[in-house]
């Protein structure tokens, strides 16, 4: 039992050891990348563009439904003019950051764990280092610095998309004046809460794809389980770990700004 | 790396890996000519990649030593794997080619990511391979869309465009019918002759083997039992050579004596 738990406890402190040093060497790969800025552009394409309209879709629901409930609540107690503050409050500072983040694992985040897995199973990895060039700087790297400029432009949009379903369902649907709306979001709204935003945006940024490209480039690592049995785990822990720690690093970011 | 021109330009000696209690190499050692085609044979499961793993620095050999050009080889230190990579290249089982880049870009991959050559030049060069490999036709096609025998040669025109002094073959021909086999070992011998390049195959096809390689050693129980010339191999009367060259004419007799005992027979119905 003890025996057991240690070796436990040593496993997931080597994990994190090894994950630490991937995202170092990942970053320390900056500088020798050749090209980079091509891989760059691509990671950002497959991060940013293909995920636009999940990005859309959810952000317009979430407002939507910010809208319907923050007017209920703020009725109860003739407070409805506050309805623009409530979403975008609720937006900026929470759901904007995580929800667009849990939707960026679920998208590019699988897609990345599995093209990596695939790519080390079918030795496409070990050929990278074969030819003498450095796998963590042409994978990894462009991956990571692509989501620390994705993830804050699409919670930023998630946040406009947002907003403005909440002003549809407050305004058009429940009658609150839009004029009251929408000044109720500039008053409400400072600098700071942007600030928190955008930190949360970068940290899970980083941490998740840092994560995803961590499980899929260490595919051949799991447990009991070869080939595409092994992209699919590598697959499913990327996904599960990584929206673990998005709301772990919300609630530790959130309890040191606040 | 100094470039001395005379003596083998692979010299491995006393090379030991194991993967936890599993021994796979005990005690390799051979030396290999500059120019030649030198093939390792044995049968799966012998340890064959783990060597030429171990010899690419893909793999960390537990003990032994191995000289290229007579200089010891280190891969931790970095800036003698680096320069040990742009002299070698190394042919994947599986072809290991980019699905999501052309034949054209998965060619131009070593050039554009290891030197600082223009993006005209590198197109140029990498044209250049794939017309010597004659895939020129195939350069804006993805891997997918090529037959077996052209990923095979354009997973060769990626590994010479760098124009390496040396080539790793891992079992070139495996999963392949036997005249697929001959043309993968035609077309190592042919690229051989026209770059010049030093080639260590490993692989477990004897016949296709004998034919085409300067040199061939018999990896058994995680030794080289045996290295000569393909002839010496074929008179060696070295009891694992026999049995392993001579395996099929064994497997005859077997099923033979089967039959006469009437065992496969009886199965049969």
């Amino acid at each position: 039992m003890v025996a057991s738990l240690g070796s436990y406890t040593i496993g997931r402190v080597r994990g994190l050891g090894g994950f630490a040093l991937f995202i170092a060497r990942s970053l320390g790969a900056v500088f020798s990348t050749r090209r980079l800025p091509a891989r760059i552009g691509r990671a950002v394409y497959e991060q940013g563009f293909r995920c636009l309209p999940v990005i859309l879709i959810v952000g317009m629901f979430t407002g939507l439904v910010l809208g319907l409930q923050g007017y209920y609540v703020l009725n109860r107690f003739g407070s409805e003019g506050l309805l623009g503050a409530l979403v975008s409050l609720s937006l900026v500072r929470e759901m904007a950051p995580v929800l667009a983040a849990l939707m960026l694992v679920g998208q590019a985040g699988s897609a990345l764990a599995a093209e990596l897995g695939i790519q080390r199973n079918s030795e496409q990895i070990v050929a990278l280092d074969t030819m003498g060039i450095d796998s963590h700087g042409y994978l990894v790297t462009p991956r990571l610095l692509a989501a620390l400029f994705v993830f804050p432009a699409q919670t930023a949009l998630f946040v406009a998309v947002g907003l403005w379903g909440g002003s549809l369902s407050g305004s058009l649907l429940l009658g609150v004046d839009p004029g009251i709306y929408w000044s109720s979001v500039h008053r409400a709204v400072e600098a700071e809460d942007v600030r928190e935003c955008l930190i949360k945006a970068l940290t899970f940024g980083a941490l998740t794809i840092g994560i995803c490209a961590y499980q899929g480039f260490h595919a051949h690592r799991i447990r009991r389980a070869t080939g595409a049995r092994a992209v699919s785990a590598a697959t499913t822990k990327a996904v599960v770990i990584s929206s673990i720690a998005v709301l772990a690093a919300d609630y530790v970011i959130t309890s040191f700004l606040v | 790396m100094t470039s001395p021109k005379t003596g083998p330009l692979l010299r491995v000696g006393g090379l030991r890996k194991a993967f936890d209690e599993r021994v796979v190499l005990r005690d390799v050692g051979f030396a290999v000519e500059r120019g030649s085609i030198f093939t390792v044979l044995g049968p799966s499961g012998a340890g064959k990649s783990v060597l030429l793993k171990c010899l690419a620095g893909v793999e960390q050999p537990d003990g032994g030593t191995v000289l290229f050009e007579s200089q010891p080889l280190d891969f931790r230190d970095r800036a003698m794997r680096e320069s040990f990579r742009r002299r070698c290249s190394f042919l994947f089982q599986g072809n290991a080619l980019f699905d999501s880049l052309t034949a054209l870009q998965n060619v131009a991959l070593p050039l554009e990511q290891t030197t600082p050559l223009s993006r005209g030049e590198i197109n140029r060069r990498a044209m250049e391979a794939l017309r010597q490999l004659e895939l020129d036709d195939h350069a804006d096609r993805f891997p997918g869309m090529l037959s077996g025998g052209m990923q095979k040669r354009l997973a060769l025109a990626r590994a010479i465009v760098t124009h390496p002094e040396m080539v790793f073959f891992d079992e070139p021909t495996a999963g392949l019918d036997p005249l697929r086999r001959n043309a993968v070992f035609a077309m190592i011998a042919k690229y051989q002759a026209v770059f010049g390049f030093t080639a260590l195959i490993v692989t477990h096809d004897v016949v296709e083997a004998l034919a085409a390689s300067s040199v061939v050693a018999l990896l058994h129980e995680g030794e080289i039992c045996f290295a000569g010339r393909p002839e010496e191999f074929a008179a060696s009367g070295h009891p694992v050579v026999q049995s392993f060259r001579d395996s099929p004419a064994a497997l005859r007799s077997t099923l033979d004596a089967m039959r006469r005992g009437g065992a496969l027979t009886e199965e049969k119905e």
